[in-house]
């Protein structure tokens, strides 16, 4: 059986004919788009080094299908920047140091950026810990994590209020 | 993983009937369900996806003062509605401990009423388990056991009911909406799993190729909202299933609890109501000896299926923590670390 399906990937519609059901959203960004920035850690939705935002919600890639993900919105770590200039959750893992070897960083930050977007943490550390702990890191980089979603988000939510007075 | 026939069917009707064939199973959020078909432990000939249908993602206020969760909303569009964790706070609060973000953004209600056990054996296709195949043996019952179930097990399954939403709901008598080959059904989620006797596949009243189209609460369910947790003991502060937990929701009348509704988790096959304890709770004033009597009566009949004897003492000490929490009224807003006793921030105890 085929499957024709069309998602739209960091802005760009992809269209994808999947010769087997199997694939997960994961593997079709990394083997068919060879967007290989969203990593495959556990595969079992337990370390979230894929998470990906999909219609604006943080999930984990590796737990969705790809052909029930026909005519989402996805986006990854690739499309978070705006050509050299990084998108404030990026820039502020380096200004923090949230990550030592980076294999989950893509993930952290596409969690980070869906965890400011929902909204629910604020500015309290240990909400942002709680909100980020579906993102193992083995080196042991949250204090640097945490320190950086929280920056962040200030610096977020400044522009938002700078774009709308 | 087994490959499949997939379908996306557009009407309820559709699904029901495209579900009818053996081997079908549905596919909402897929959180719990891909993970068992990548290990080989759920081997479905055909997935059908129901993702789609609109008519159940929908939160409906009723007008008796109830409230209906459509099957397909997500746990965490249901947790921080903000009616809903005003009214049925301890409901919120057990979503939000479950569970990651990301998990809780895909996986939706009536999944997570159906998830499956998360006992090693039942994962491991080496292992024996008559839960996976039926007649196999159990090797849980002499392995490493300590998690396991200390009420309502047999010597053919000893594996709990990972569910902390349901802890609530069935303390909340919340009613179970299925559509079936045959109409329209409802039943009491207390009443919808099946303890596991000598059948432990055998998990919930559903039949073949049933649907689960919602998850209603009655209006009652409304008066606990001022004193009402849940409290979830794990083996690290989040992001992990409980040990044991505790649904606690207290009506409090003029200094005395006028009815109690306690619930226990991560204890038995199945959200693990007790009448028993909420019986000496009622008429009782809120203190320290009316929730040890309370646990006591909770885990009178509670047994060590193996290297778990030390739950059944957990489980009475979470009663207690859960009672005295509820009755200290519920927070206004759900603790930075829900459901939990601890706090990540050194020296703050979160919930004292």
């Amino acid at each position: 059986m085929n499957f024709s399906i069309s998602l739209t990937v960091n802005g760009v519609q992809r269209n994808v004919d999947l010769s087997d059901p199997r694939v997960t959203l994961l593997d079709l960004l990394r083997e068919r788009l060879h967007l290989t920035g969203t990593k495959k850690g556990c595969d079992r939705g337990q370390c979230g080094a894929c998470t990906v935002l999909v219609d604006g919600r943080r999930i984990n890639s590796c737990l969705a299908l790809a052909i029930s993900q026909d005519g989402a919105d996805v986006l990854t770590i690739e499309g978070v920047a705006r050509g050299d200039h990084l998108h404030p959750v990026q820039a502020a893992f380096i200004a923090h140091d949230g990550l030592q070897c980076g294999f989950c960083t893509p993930g952290q930050i596409m969690s980070a950026i869906g965890l400011i977007e929902e909204g629910h943490a604020g500015d309290d550390p240990e909400r942002v810990r709680e909100g980020m702990s579906g993102n193992l890191c083995r080196c042991g980089a949250y204090a640097g994590i945490t320190e950086a979603v929280l920056e962040a988000q200030k610096i977020l939510a400044a522009a938002n209020q700078r774009r709308s007075a | 993983m087994k490959t499949f026939d997939y379908v996306r069917p557009t009407t309820i009707a559709e699904a029901v009937s495209a579900a009818a064939e053996p081997g079908a199973a549905y596919l909402a959020g897929g959180t719990n369900l891909l993970d068992l078909m990548k290990g080989g432990i759920s081997r479905p000939n055909r997935l059908v996806d129901i993702s789609r249908l609109k008519a159940l993602d929908r939160i409906e206020h009723l007008a008796d003062g109830g409230i209906r969760i459509g099957a397909l909303v997500r746990n965490a569009d249901l947790a921080h509605d903000p009616d809903f964790a005003r009214f049925y706070p301890a409901v919120a609060e057990a979503l939000l401990s479950g569970a990651s973000a990301q998990l809780r953004n895909a996986a939706t209600v009536a999944g997570n009423v159906l998830q499956r056990t998360r006992c090693g054996y039942f994962y491991d296709t080496a292992s024996a388990c008559n839960k996976r195949e039926p007649g196999a043996g159990c090797d849980a019952l002499h392995g490493e056991n300590r998690l396991h179930a200390v009420l309502g097990w047999s010597k053919a399954c000893i594996a709990t009911h990972p569910s902390d939403f349901c802890v609530p709901l069935a303390a909340l008598d919340a009613v179970v909406e299925i559509e079936g080959k045959a109409g329209r059904r409802e039943v009491t989620l207390e009443d919808f799993y099946r303890l596991p006797g000598d059948r432990p596949e055998r998990e919930s009243k559903l039949d073949p190729g049933d649907l689960i189209i919602a998850i209603r609460l009655p209006a009652k369910a409304r008066a606990f909202a001022a004193h009402a947790r849940y409290l979830k003991l794990r083996e690290r502060t989040s992001y992990a299933f409980a040990i044991v937990s505790a649904a606690a929701c207290l009506r409090i009348e003029q200094g005395t609890i006028a009815e109690a509704r306690l619930a226990l988790g991560g204890v038995a096959a199945k959200p693990w109501r007790v009448r028993a304890a909420e019986a000496t709770l009622a008429g009782s004033h809120p203190d320290p000896a009316a929730y040890r009597r309370a646990a006591e009566a909770a885990l009178a009949d509670a047994k060590a299926s193996g290297e778990n004897g030390f739950k059944i003492e957990l489980a009475r000490r979470i009663v207690v923590r859960a009672l005295t929490s509820a009755a200290a009224g519920t927070p206004r807003r759900i603790p930075a670390l829900p459901a939990s006793l601890f706090s990540t921030a050194p020296g703050a105890l979160q919930n004292a």
